[in-house]
């Protein structure tokens, strides 16, 4: 008796309820966690201790459990998850995200369709969440649960597809430009959400064609598609951010459908967060973000980008690790500018070393952060904390600029969108309104560099042109090692 | 009726949420972003619930029964759903160990270090 006892009172739906309202509560002090540099490891590890009750709690749910399935599933995730994300280096960190936020995305699609199989094949209604199954038999289902069914299909399958366009771009297996049907893309893009959006109404008024929903599913699977594959390199961490919030929506859509609260609840808090940075992002490079997923920073950046090019007959100064060396042993206040290049390199601990000598020879140094450098928010914060770089150095965009002014050398490692004066100068520009660090007006600017092509964003630059710009050819990692090198011996 | 309570009950919590999302999360410093976002990325990763629960389904006779097309994706649901959690989960926990202080004296001494590349994270893990 004993053992039937205690899984009935395992199983009861308020004891498997109060395991869910743990979890999501675990979620939200997780998150409070985030906040501070200090917290933030035992913030992250709460979140996964509340993800595990919330699993362990599904599994106990009265049901057939199909152990031999749930186990293949998960085997089969961790032992793709688990090498890939510790072995990622932390400069790939962004399609790494793009990519796991893609297939959470792909999970909510197929969830849905299972979904709509079952809903198209029952005759009753199924309530999981009192773990004692519920079943109103002779009722259809109400049409809120395809409502929502149908909602989580189109988002999901439309962040699967976007996210895995962007995993292509930063891995560099798609070209980073935009690439676009030209003025069509608006027209393609209406038609592919228009039908879309007229097969989940179908769906939702009762039609139970499986070839229907496919169809659904890949017309919004080509729209993920089309939506991200005109977006240019530079727009790429908002996209990654509002694909992130479009999952999580999506999760919370799936939760309704299922009524499942845990799912609502984390779903929504993800949808919440997501928008939240996608708009801070939006707005630290003062883009709307309808314009965005317009394609708006496509083909006109592009044509700007390539006939600007031609316009700079000015000289490039070009400059040697010796004399870059001496520059900066000499000045009193160096702030140094990452950007991808330094990323791509694996130059943080380089750079790391560099400051370390400088600063021995009491020069003050400091790190000017945009918001977008790399490929993410924050990107060059995790690399340069990577490298011990302390917190207090790095500096964020408006202190930076108010700095530029008494700053003898600007030193930019691999930075290029982000220092353009054409945001601030040429209204023509695809970038123009884009807050910018302002390195042109310190004393002087070394770039770090390995060639004169242009940016991410395809945008010639026109810092490099400047008098008091010399440029420093070479990969981020050795050029900044070889004027540590050159350092030591002055 | 009950159903409809269920489903306001639904939104209400949805929409709560939401708030506890904004406010909670428009705390965090912009250096902490993209942890941020990889550990919200991680928390989505619980639609792998939503195929936990479809895979528990009873089958009774009235019922739906899962068919093989519909067992596969639910198999491949709960891999893309356990990548998401497992990965970002990982991923973020790498991330967050960097910005840990790590108790070494720095200062004056600066310039005779080793290089700080021998000691990445990658051999604490």
């Amino acid at each position: 008796m004993s053992v039937p006892l205690a899984s009935t009172f395992l199983q009861s739906p308020s004891f498997l309820d109060v395991l869910y309202i743990i979890a999501f509560a675990l979620f939200i002090q997780g998150l409070r966690g985030l906040a501070g540099p200090t917290s933030a490891v035992r913030g992250n590890r709460t979140a996964a201790i509340g993800m595990a009750i919330a699993v362990i709690a599904t599994l106990l749910q009265h049901g057939e459990h199909r152990w031999g399935l749930i186990a293949l599933g998960i085997a089969l995730g961790a032992a793709v998850g688990v090498p890939a994300a510790r072995q990622v280096k932390m400069t790939a960190m962004p399609q790494m995200v793009a990519l796991f936020n893609g297939v959470g995305g792909g999970a909510v699609a197929l969830i849905s369709w299972v979904e709509f199989r079952r809903l198209g094949s029952s005759y009753g209604v199924v309530t999981v969440r009192d773990g004692a199954f519920t079943i109103a038999s002779h009722t259809a289902p109400p049409t809120y649960v395809a409502i929502f069914s149908v909602f989580a299909a189109i988002v999901g399958s439309v962040s699967f597809w976007g996210s895995n366009i962007a995993f292509g771009k930063l891995q560099e297996i798609i070209p980073g430009r935009p690439i676009s049907f030209g003025s069509a893309q608006q027209v393609v893009n209406l038609v592919l959400l228009v039908l879309a959006l007229a097969a989940g109404v179908d769906l939702v008024a009762g039609a139970h064609s499986q070839l229907l929903f496919i169809g659904m599913l890949v017309c919004a699977g080509l729209l993920g598609n089309a939506v991200v594959l005109p977006i240019g390199g530079a727009d790429m961490p908002v996209v990654i951010s509002m694909l992130n919030a479009f999952t999580g929506l999506s999760a919370a859509a799936t939760g309704v459908a299922l009524n499942n609260p845990a799912l609502i609840v984390a779903g929504m808090i993800v949808g919440a967060s997501g928008s939240i940075l996608t708009n801070l992002m939006a707005v630290a490079m003062n883009r709307s973000i309808p314009a965005i997923v317009a394609g708006g920073f496509g083909g006109g950046g592009a044509v700007e980008g390539a006939s600007g090019a031609g316009e700079h007959a000015g000289t490039v100064r070009s400059t040697t690790a010796a004399d870059a060396a001496i520059q900066l042993a000499y000045a009193n206040r160096v702030m140094i500018v990452p950007g991808y290049g330094m990323a791509v390199a694996q130059a943080q601990h380089a750079v790391r070393e560099l400051t370390k000598a400088l600063e021995a020879r009491q020069v003050e140094v400091s790190f000017a952060i945009h918001p977008v450098a790399g490929r993410m928010p924050g990107h060059m914060n995790v690399l340069l904390a990577e490298a011990d770089v302390p917190y207090d150095q790095l500096e964020e965009m408006e202190e930076a600029n108010q700095e530029f002014g008494r700053t003898d050398v600007s030193l930019v490692i691999g930075a290029n969108d982000v220092t353009n004066p054409a945001a601030k100068n040429t209204p023509s520009s695809p970038i123009y309104g884009m807050p910018i660090l302002e390195v042109a007006n310190s004393h002087s600017v070394i770039v770090i560099k390995r060639s004169m092509n242009p940016g991410f964003a395809g945008i010639e630059n026109e810092l490099y042109y400047e008098p008091e710009t010399t440029m420093l050819f070479g990969d981020a990692k050795s050029a900044v090692s070889e004027i540590t090198a050159e350092l030591a011996q002055l | 009726m009950i159903l409809a309570s269920v489903l306001t009950t639904n939104l209400a919590i949805l929409v709560l949420a939401g708030f506890i999302g904004f406010v909670v999360i428009s705390k965090i410093p912009n250096t902490l972003h993209t942890p941020l976002m990889s550990g919200t990325n991680a928390i989505h990763g619980i639609v792998l619930l939503g195929a936990l629960l479809l895979l528990a389904l009873p089958e009774f006779g009235l019922l739906f029964r899962l068919d093989a097309l519909s067992e596969v994706l639910l198999v491949i649901a709960i891999a893309f759903g356990t990548i998401n959690i497992v990965g970002g989960f990982l991923v973020t926990d790498r991330m967050l160990e960097m910005f840990k202080p790590k108790p070494k004296a720095r200062g004056g001494d600066g310039a005779q270090d080793e290089p700080g590349g021998e000691q990445g994270p990658g051999g604490k893990q």
